[in-house]
């Protein structure tokens, strides 16, 4: 198996465009990661999208997305696996450079979220919990991780303690030029926000957006950014199902399987990016990947320890709560903020002498989770 | 929701029935094709109508075709059983709910799929009256 880089990087700002369709954003991100790889072709291009289908009408996104960069004949495959579509995607890119099967691959996350009515979002987010007994009830995404949030509660912090991941998200968006919502947001502010599901308010959910972001994948030369771990892992897709509700066994399945593969432990590891699509969810990935037992996320997100200059920096660039959740992109994202950390191309957000990253990218409520470890590559 | 795919769940929709594994009597609802022991040998199994309130929410943002339900609350609940499922709850005010509530299982109707589709009816949960 060959070691396999990060070459190129390039996405553009979390936003709602109108103007544009779906292909404009594929195409604009996906030129932006060649230009930085210094290529201008590639041999195989993953596509991860969660709500091409529902969105815009369009089933074989693949070839529509291929169909945008003007070059018939590339092979093109679409990823969808829920809000985990680009972390798994990713997942897949690798396995494709790491066989030896293709020698550039191109991943590029797209969402257009901006197409529908917000309420078809819903429904759409919905459609990632199993249909006929879940999404069956009424219940939403939100809804879910409410419902957890409210057992998390019972057991170990505060409504304001969970309610600090969303705070934390937006103190670290401040000055990116590709988040969303780049400003702070006070817990006073996010906790007297309406409900969205009790007892999670709106502000601590992330918002609507439409995004791309783009990799480039080629075989290691010990230099740059390697992929020194890669994992995806399954659960019951119901918490009806599970032994413990709040236990996300698919987040810590694929962290230790990632982490074996990098041979590093939890502590090793310089900076982290977290599904917070609910304030709840991050907290539960801080402890999924290990950063804080379970039961301490809460508390690990109300010290320093996850800042800028904390011990182990968390949504370095605003998560996805500030940065923003174009669903099937977000992964990508995140791996890309990573990979500009390791780089020392992270400006203003900049972590000092970043070696190790790592990203949690879950889809439903810990159903299916990816897990990807970025390491510098020493000379 | 098509009229075959309705069809299939109207037994453990209409009477809470799940399966019970022969090999280990693991309990699924809903049905599952393969035991976690390995085994697809299943018997029916019908599920207590009795139970608690684990865990709740109250979703005011509805997915289509529940909208005009809103608020409703769904709920985790564990049965008497010990079988765990996701319900609403109804027949209470959303405030009122809390952890321990005694519920029992009853029929009603679930959605419309708009002017022309199924009625979906099935099982929602309300609170216990001694
Ligand atoms: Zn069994």
């Amino acid at each position: 198996m060959r070691k396999v880089k990060i070459a190129g990087v390039g996405l553009i700002r979390v936003s709602e465009y109108w103007d544009k369709p779906i292909q404009s954003l594929f195409a604009e991100a996906s030129m932006k990661s060649m230009k930085d790889a210094g290529i201008d072709a590639v041999d195989k291009v993953y596509v991860s999208n969660m709500g091409g289908s529902l969105m815009q009408d369009q089933l074989n996104l693949a070839a529509v997305m291929a169909d945008s960069l003007g070059t018939p004949g590339l092979p093109a495959t679409r990823i969808e696996a829920g809000s985990a579509s680009g972390g798994v995607a990713f997942h897949e890119a690798v396995q494709a450079v790491a066989s030896g099967y293709s020698d550039a691959v191109m991943v590029t996350g797209v969402e257009k979220l901006s197409d529908i009515l917000p309420e078809v979002v819903t429904t759409g987010l919905a459609m990632a919990e199993e249909q006929e007994y879940t999404a069956y009830t009424g219940v939403t995404k939100a809804g879910i991780a409410a419902m957890i949030h409210r057992l998390y509660m019972d057991l170990y912090a505060t409504p304001e303690e969970v309610c600090m991941m969303a705070v934390k998200s937006h103190e670290h968006a401040v000055g990116c030029k590709h988040a969303q919502y780049p400003f702070k947001m006070s817990l006073q502010r996010a906790m007297s926000s309406p409900m969205e599901a009790d007892p999670i308010h709106m502000m601590e959910c992330s918002g609507i957006g439409d995004g791309a972001a783009s990799l480039i994948l080629v075989p290691a030369d010990d230099e740059g950014v390697e992929v020194a771990g890669t994992a995806v892992s399954t659960d019951y897709t119901s918490i009806a199902a599970r032994q413990d509700p709040l236990e996300m066994k698919a987040i810590k399945t694929a962290a230790d399987r990632a982490y074996k593969m990098a041979k590093i432990k939890a502590t090793d590891i310089d900076l982290a990016e977290v599904q917070d699509d609910f304030s709840i969810n991050g907290v539960l990935g801080i402890e999924g990947l290990g950063l804080a037992k379970p039961g301490k996320g809460a508390k690990l997100v109300n010290s320093d320890d996850v800042d800028k200059e904390g011990k182990i920096p968390v949504n370095t660039f605003g998560g996805l709560k500030a940065r923003g959740n174009p669903l099937g992109a977000t992964g990508i994202y995140q791996l890309a903020e990573i990979a500009w950390q390791l780089q020392g191309k992270a400006g203003d957000h900049q972590i000092p002498d970043a070696k190790i990253g790592v990203a949690e990218n879950m889809g439903g409520m810990a159903s299916i989770c990816a897990v990807n470890v970025l390491r510098r590559a020493d000379k | 929701m098509s009229v075959p795919r309705y069809w299939r769940n109207e037994v453990p929709r209409y009477r809470l029935q799940g399966e019970e594994c022969s090999q280990c009597g693991a309990k699924y609802f809903p049905t599952r094709p393969v035991c976690k022991c390995g085994s697809t040998d299943f018997k029916p199994y019908k599920l207590a109508e009795r139970g608690e309130v684990v865990t709740w929410t109250t979703i005011s943002s509805a997915p289509t075709g529940f909208e005009k339900y809103v608020p409703y609350v769904v709920a985790l609940i564990e049965l008497e059983d010990g079988c765990k499922v996701l319900s609403q709850v109804v027949d209470i005010a959303p405030d009122a709910v809390e952890a321990g509530l005694k519920v029992e299982a009853v029929f009603r109707k679930v959605k419309e799929d708009g002017k022309e589709g199924i009625l979906q009816y099935g099982y929602k949960f309300r609170p216990v009256v001694e």
